[in-house]
């Protein structure tokens, strides 16, 4: 009789290996053409796309911009978006809640990045799933909306710990939901502590200042020689 | 629920270690950090569908759980945290971003018959 032994072999290696080779060849292209990539991640209805339509329509102005935006179905905010006379790209997933890397290279193939300043991704409307997908992104920007509860961060903490900026959005219907700022920046920063937060509103004129501040500091120090 | 792409990433990965290093693959064995943004039941059940029609059909997957721990730079030490919601000194109450351990979710090991 035969007795087979098991043999336990070691073999350490990241399970989203093959997402997070292709966000740092994804990151190392950005870097060579230039592009500083912003990629937005929020509930549903948080307000990326209103957000986005403002930022690319005023960034249009002085850089050369462009989006891709991803969601399981429909073209509707792609459309909204090429309003801004930006160039945008859907992103159709499917059945699939979030972006991976793949799929953000394959929406690039026929883009050139060395036409571009500033590249935004704007990803599925989901506060689990896109947490752990990196997209090869500079800047991840996870929004928050002021009608969804100032315990949003405590309650996925996962994606904000990984974001890099904080925006509240829908801050001029603050007043009208009771919105308690001083909680909700507490609960950012219980999960993320250091995280910048900055606040806009899709609907007032320059509304969305204090992003495009952030922004810009941010391209003019990828641009200042080091 | 993106714990059945995370499924079908590890059954991928296994099965191509499985290949190169000869033999059935019996167990995977990973570790999955609290601050990881996976549920472990959610992966348990879609590793047995990403398993289905591949040569890992069958086998076992091991979660090690790995607990959160932050660096508590006032008191000079890790501490592991219960839960991610807090990330601060559970002794001095120091909010700190340093996490040490929680991010993982890591292949480790593969339990092979030859």
């Amino acid at each position: 009789m035969t007795v087979i032994v098991p043999r336990l072999v070691e073999v350490r290696q990241n399970v989203l290996k093959r997402n997070d080779l292709l966000a740092r060849a994804l990151r190392e292209r950005f870097a060579r053409a230039g592009v500083y990539v912003v990629s937005l991640v929020s509930s549903p209805g948080a307000g990326k796309t209103a957000l986005l339509e403002q930022l690319l329509t005023t960034l249009r102005a002085r850089y050369r911009v462009a989006a891709l935006v991803g969601d399981l179905a429909t073209d509707n905010d792609a459309e909204r978006l090429a309003r801004s006379q930006a160039p945008v790209k859907q992103i159709t997933t499917g059945t699939v809640c979030h972006l991976d890397a793949e799929m953000v290279e394959r929406a690039l193939e026929d883009w050139d990045l060395d036409a571009l300043d500033v590249l935004f991704i704007e990803n599925v409307g989901n506060l689990v799933c896109p947490a752990s997908y990196d997209l090869g992104e500079s800047l991840r920007c996870v929004l928050m909306s002021v009608t969804e509860g100032e315990d949003k961060p405590r309650k996925y903490p996962t994606i904000f710990h990984g974001a890099d900026l904080a925006v509240l959005t829908k801050i001029d219907l603050a007043d009208a939901v009771e919105f308690d700022r001083g909680a909700a920046l507490a609960s950012i920063q219980a999960v993320r502590p250091g995280m910048p937060v900055v606040t806009a509103s899709a609907r007032r004129p320059n509304g969305t200042a204090e992003v495009l501040a952030f922004l810009e500091g941010r391209i003019a120090g990828m641009r200042a020689p080091a | 629920m993106h714990e059945l792409s995370v499924a079908v990433s590890l059954v991928e990965l296994a099965w191509g270690e499985g290949e190169r290093l000869g033999g059935r693959v019996r167990a995977v064995h990973i570790r999955l950090g609290a601050l990881a943004g996976v549920v472990k039941d959610a992966l348990l059940f879609s590793y047995e569908v990403a398993c289905q029609d591949t040569p890992l059909a069958g086998s076992e997957l091991m979660i090690e759980d790995v607990a959160l721990v932050v660096y508590c730079p006032t008191c000079a030490v890790e501490r592991t945290l219960e839960s991610a919601q807090l990330l601060a000194c559970g002794v001095c109450g120091t909010s700190t971003p340093q996490v040490r351990a929680g991010r993982e979710l890591e292949l480790v090991a593969l339990e092979l018959e030859s």
